[in-house]
């Protein structure tokens, strides 16, 4: 299946775009972060365990278990500061 | 939605104008406002501006749940919030909360709850731009977290 993944502020930068089309097998969030830490890199860096991200499925906050689907926006972007 | 408005724009907007239209129902007794401003200092010291990014689409998805979750809380007859994005300079105004309701207390407590969840929920990010041209991503705050979670 193919994802629209979507990146933002300081991950935009970090990662070197603002997004992405992604065919990938992976079935929920958590599988999706493993697939894109492999990347090694910022990606490992930033998305390793203990980092402080925000994933949102479909511009709905999401969480590891969150299952995905073909079509699926897939944001990852830091704590947010507006306001 | 009528008489709640949402809007995130880039163009600066007239906080007077905004409390005025508000003021105009003669159901409303009390109209409270909140102005957020580009200031000199954050997280870091001789700050020049702000870049605000967001998250087209979600962004309005998210100001729109929170101000329904504000409405079914409190008894509003109407609020605007509009918040900014792009470079704003030092004095700007970011972003402007105004809820009208029959009585005061549910109008300040309406107010003070959409600018408690605005910082902590929707999907905006601020960059300082320093005076020596640098510019650093802010870092969010958990005195904000703290804040929204005391509507819990």
């Amino acid at each position: 299946m193919t994802l629209s993944l979507l990146y933002f502020a300081r991950l935009r930068e970090a990662f070197g775009q603002s997004g992405e089309k992604l065919d990938t097998e992976a079935a929920t969030v958590e599988e999706l972060l493993v697939e894109l830490r492999l990347r090694g890199g910022a990606w490992a860096e930033e998305l390793a365990a203990g980092k402080v991200f925000r994933v949102a499925v479909n511009q709905d906050i999401a969480v590891p278990a969150t299952t995905l689907s073909n079509g699926d926006e897939v944001a990852i972007f830091p704590p947010v500061t507006g306001g | 939605m009528s008489g709640f408005t949402i809007q995130v724009q880039a163009a600066r907007f007239d906080a007077g104008e905004e409390i005025n239209r508000l003021s105009a129902n003669p159901a409303c007794g009390a109209v409270v406002s909140f102005s957020g401003l580009v200031r000199d200092h954050g997280d870091r010291e001789n700050v020049t501006a702000l870049e605000l990014e967001h998250y087209p689409g979600m962004t309005e998805k998210a100001l729109a749940a929170i101000v329904e979750e504000a409405r079914e809380r409190w008894r509003l007859q109407a609020a605007t919030l509009i918040h900014r994005v792009g470079r704003l300079a030092l004095g700007e105004p970011i972003v402007l909360v105004v809820t009208a309701s029959a009585h005061r207390a549910d109008a300040f407590a309406a107010c003070e709850f959409l600018m408690d969840f605005l910082k902590t929920r929707a999907p905006f990010w601020k960059r300082e731009i320093l005076r020596d041209g640098a510019s650093l991503w802010v870092e969010a705050k958990a005195s904000d977290d703290s804040a929204a979670v005391r509507w819990q």
